[in-house]
């Protein structure tokens, strides 16, 4: 990481500037936020056209070797071992007591891993890695490569008109594409709910391909901000806030993500980091539980705003909310103790010292809308 | 008279023809937030000091917090913003005004920027 120091440009960094978006320092790098079509507007055009995002700053990592797979699984609580060939997997590294280091998306390739790790937890995944499994497989973080998420049900039309074998893709498939030239790696995935692709894409042919997608009317150019709303109303985890080192897979409610043959009586049981306490909560349930939160009021309730019941006990806390711009209207996640998780149940946020009625409500806020 | 005198904070004060403040933020300031999509007012007949929070403007990542700018009692708010926050986006200086003030101390207003003091404190900010 590079927080301290002057925030790090990415490929796209002029043509950021050119089309006048507000740059800010993110994770160490140099993101915009917004451009001057502003964050709703930019959230609405994704889910109706398409939004093109800079997610450069993300950490791509190859893992090769023929015992990769088996390494990555003493990592995670995911199998890999039998991840069919261009299939991508959500994947979350996991600590000794069962927390989340990271969340990643690795998707298999004839003979390696393609491995899509958080800019904040970069450069100690890789650490981690190399440390724990570095004898067992090649890793190599990929700094020269841009990568651009393309979102939106118009999504495969934009980017089909580059290269027409991408409609191909099912949701959570990756497949190599020429696309100004370069050969890409493109997986059909992303973080807003909504159908798209990730592009892996040399540096040095980012910005055409930018300005090549930028050209097709349905495609807006979307920031930080709309990425940031527009994940939060598909209820997915923004790490560091709805997940890190002290949540658990379970609480967490990313249970699913976790394959049988992992589990207690699968074929590879175990060995991974956490497991007794993972495989424990598997069978008997966590403590508290991550749940939607809707406001009954048109107030947003954000980070950290504590949750009471009834009684004014505290018991849960905000992890991400803000404005959800589909939802018209205030949305947030958060954590509360298992036995008050269902849907419907009615609690108080305490905003600014002033309690605000909210209810649990189920995730996603907005219908996922992948490409299966 | 109408001019108007602002804050570090980037709140706007006016004195109408019966001595009474209109208070908001500045361009700058909704500017800096993005779009709005809730404000938060203070509670009519509330007695405030000066620089006190007193409203809230929420945007779709930040919330902002309003520092009156005069001591004094609120007297009204602009309950159009309750529908219809970005009319403070639009129109900060005018219909997106926040609330009204009976100053408890008029030479309080000798202590916040005219309109070219502020101009070049924002300058200053570049």
């Amino acid at each position: 990481m590079n927080s301290t120091n002057t925030p790090i440009p990415t490929p796209l960094n002029a043509l950021h500037r050119e089309l006048g978006a507000k740059m800010v320092p993110f994770a160490g790098y140099d993101l915009p936020v917004q451009y001057p079509t502003g964050i709703l507007k930019e959230h609405l055009r994704t889910r109706a056209g398409a939004g093109l995002f800079d997610v450069s700053h993300m950490g791509q990592v190859v893992v090769s070797g023929d015992d990769a797979g088996a390494a990555l699984e003493s990592l995670v609580p995911m199998a890999l071992i039998d991840l069919g060939e261009f299939r991508q997997r959500y994947c979350l590294l996991t600590n000794d007591v069962g927390g989340i280091r990271d969340d990643l998306m690795v998707t298999r390739r004839e003979s390696d891993f393609f491995v899509v790790v958080n800019a904040a937890c970069k450069a100690e995944d890789t650490v981690h890695m190399q440390s724990s499994i570095g004898n067992h497989c090649r890793i190599e973080p990929l700094e020269s490569r841009a990568l651009l998420a393309l979102q939106g049900p118009r999504a495969v039309e934009a980017l089909g008109e580059l290269n027409a074998g991408v409609a191909d893709l099912k949701f959570m498939e990756g497949s190599f594409f020429d696309l100004t030239g370069d050969r890409c790696f493109v997986t059909r995935s992303g973080y807003t709910g909504e159908d798209g692709f990730e592009i892996s894409i040399a540096a040095d042919h980012a910005e055409t391909l930018a300005r090549l997608l930028l050209k097709h009317p349905g495609v807006t150019p979307a920031g930080l901000g709309a990425r940031d709303s527009l994940r939060l109303e598909a209820g997915l985890c923004l790490y560091g806030h709805d997940i890190d080192t002290t949540t658990t897979p379970v609480a967490a409610r990313l249970a699913w993500s976790i394959q049988k043959a992992r589990r207690a009586g699968g074929e590879r049981e175990g060995g991974f980091p956490g497991a007794a306490v993972i495989l424990d909560e598997l069978a008997n349930g966590a403590a508290r539980s991550r749940v939607g939160i809707r406001a009954t009021g048109r107030a947003p309730v954000r980070e950290g705003a504590p949750l009471e019941n009834a009684a004014g006990e505290v018991i849960g806390v905000i992890t991400s909310g803000g404005f959800g711009p589909t939802v018209n209207g205030p949305v947030a996640m958060g954590y509360v103790d298992t036995g008050l998780a269902t849907p419907g149940t009615a609690l108080i946020a305490r905003v600014r010292n002033r309690p605000i009625d909210v209810e649990v409500h189920k995730l996603p806020f907005v219908p996922q809308r992948f490409a299966r | 008279m109408s001019t108007f005198r602002f804050t570090e904070d980037h709140e706007w004060i006016r004195i109408d023809e019966d001595g009474e403040g209109i208070v908001g933020i500045t361009d700058y300031a909704q500017e800096q937030l993005g779009e709005l999509v809730y404000i938060e007012l203070p509670d009519v007949g509330a007695e405030v000091s000066q620089g006190d929070d007193c409203a809230v403007v929420e945007s779709v990542k930040a919330a902002g917090d309003v520092k009156t700018p005069v001591s004094g009692t609120i007297s009204s708010v602009n309950e159009d913003l309750a529908d219809n926050p970005q009319a403070t986006n639009e129109d900060p200086a005018g219909e997106g005004w926040l609330y009204r003030i009976r100053l408890a101390d008029d030479s309080e207003l000798d202590s916040l920027m005219d309109e070219s003091a502020y101009q070049a404190y924002l300058n200053s900010l570049e």
